[in-house]
């Protein structure tokens, strides 16, 4: 008998091994389901719901997974010998209730029992996305959620620059930029996205071209186009969060009712100056979130609104404002901490400055209060700051 | 009678010389925004509509809360409050 062979024999003997109707028996009754083997080898089929933690990693990593050491825990690998050493160990760890597999994962598939797919990142992507990849609160699992993730973007300029490159950075997988502007040489004072070599070239191309060298893996989808009333729901539809970067008043309340009425979440910023604005709009259920009119019913008339050529910014704020967006916005789509919702939060760049004000649902908001039902209108244009 | 601090959002700045926030007497919010605005008729406009309510789109906090929600204009002021004025900014 070989060495191995001899000491398999010994961890037969200590270690509770199970069926796989068992298996899944506990795993169904609330025991942990932990696959062993090699990422090649998951890639091709898991037990449904199973943790995937490779037995390199086991040890490090199983109280991320399996904080509670009283906790079932079955584990599996192919053939079932390698869950017999993974089960010693995890045992020695401080595990009470350690099994393992007998027969491994072919005898899960003899028996018919679920199996999935699940998704991989490839080598390139792990490498990319490691510093998202070692911290619990994205890791495997919150990487593959930006991965499916869709974003709608609305103004590929200042705050869009900074917004874009960040959530492509991060590998949100389809960005979709909206912008009908061309890049010009007054933009780059602070429109990081775009550059002297691409002055004259539409601003979602520009932008396009920018955000595929930063991650080719992921999706860009650029509308040369202004957002109005007959195109909004279409352009806007099927993103999991909106972030709104525009530059003028009409824009945003037309974004926002769309937002309303399309139930998703609304990223909002916007700089004037030393000053910044951001907050989170919306996408919960009715009436959790307040929208942008329950802070600002209506706009003002053209007349109460600063002259467009009174408009100045410093270059850097819309930095500032708009990273705070794009974090907002990873935090939405893995569902992380407490969205920047409810309140506003005010930069005041001179003094360096935050302030928070309270935005609380408006139960008379025409757009998001009970029964209100507002027509997506374009607005006349009001320049606003 | 307390001196109320009344921060200024950058658009309406102009209208008091170019600073960020202003010391005004005043026992509520209303007796505050006059103090503010007095002599100032384009001012005025720009805050209250003729009625002498506070326009709707012009927001006025008490720390953090929309004075609407502590009373309105006559909301009266603690010794040594802040009001901001809030007005919506487009920039982006």
């Amino acid at each position: 008998m070989s060495l191995k062979d001899r000491r398999l024999a010994e961890l037969r003997a200590r270690v509770p091994e199970v069926g796989p109707a068992e298996a899944l028996a506990l795993q169904q009754a609330g025991a942990l389901l932990i696959d062993v083997r090699e990422d090649e080898e998951t890639a091709t089929g898991s037990p449904v719901a199973a943790v995937r933690l490779p037995r390199g990693f086991l040890e490090l990593r199983i109280e991320e997974k399996a904080p509670d050491a009283s906790r079932t825990l079955v584990l599996m690998c192919a053939g079932g010998a390698r869950s017999l050493f993974a089960a010693e160990d995890l045992t020695r760890l401080g595990y009470g209730d350690v099994r393992s597999l007998a027969g491994g994962f072919s005898a899960w598939k003899a028996a018919g029992l679920p199996v999935e797919t699940p998704p991989q990142l490839d080598a390139a992507q792990r490498e990319r996305y490691r510093r998202h990849l070692t911290m619990p609160e994205v890791g495997e699992a919150g990487q593959h959620r930006l991965l499916r993730s869709r974003v709608a973007l609305i103004g590929a300029g200042g705050l869009g620059s900074p917004i874009a490159l960040y959530l492509a950075a991060a590998g949100v997988g389809r960005l979709t930029l909206i912008d009908d502007d061309k890049v010009e040489r007054s933009n780059l004072q602070r429109q990081i996205l775009h550059a002297e070599s691409r002055l004259g070239q539409r601003k979602v191309d520009s932008g396009r071209a920018a955000l595929l060298d930063l991650n080719p893996t992921i999706e860009v989808v650029a509308h040369d186009t202004r957002l109005e009333a007959g195109n909004v729901l279409d352009l806007l539809g099927g993103h999991d969060v909106v972030v709104d970067g525009s530059d003028n008043l009409p824009t945003r309340y037309l974004v926002n009712d769309a937002c309303v009425t399309l139930g998703v979440p609304n990223v909002y910023g916007a700089i004037f100056r030393f000053e910044g604005q951001v907050s989170v709009f919306g996408g919960a259920t009715p009436g959790a979130r307040p929208c942008y009119r329950c802070l600002f019913p209506e706009p003002p008339p053209a007349e109460y609104a600063p002259s467009c050529a009174e408009a100045g910014v410093l270059g850097v704020l819309p930095g500032v404002i708009g990273t705070i967006m794009a974090a907002e916005t990873i935090k939405l789509l893995l569902g992380l901490g407490e969205p920047l919702a409810g309140r506003l939060l005010l930069y005041d760049g001179l003094r360096g400055e935050f302030n928070e004000i309270a935005v609380p649902v408006d139960p008379e908001c025409p757009s998001c209060g009970p029964g209100a039902s507002v027509a997506l209108t374009d607005l006349a244009a009001v320049c606003g700051v | 009678m307390s001196d109320v601090t009344i921060r200024i959002p950058t658009p309406l700045r102009g209208f008091v010389g170019g600073r960020d926030q202003v010391a005004v007497p005043g026992a509520t919010v209303r007796e505050a925004l006059s103090a503010l605005t007095a002599g100032q008729a384009t001012f005025q406009d720009r805050l209250f509509t003729a009625e002498g309510d506070l326009r709707r789109f012009v927001n006025v906090y008490l720390g953090r809360e929309d004075v609407r929600r502590l009373g309105g204009l006559d909301a009266p002021l603690p010794a040594g409050a802040t009001l901001t004025v809030m007005v919506a900014l487009a920039g982006g």
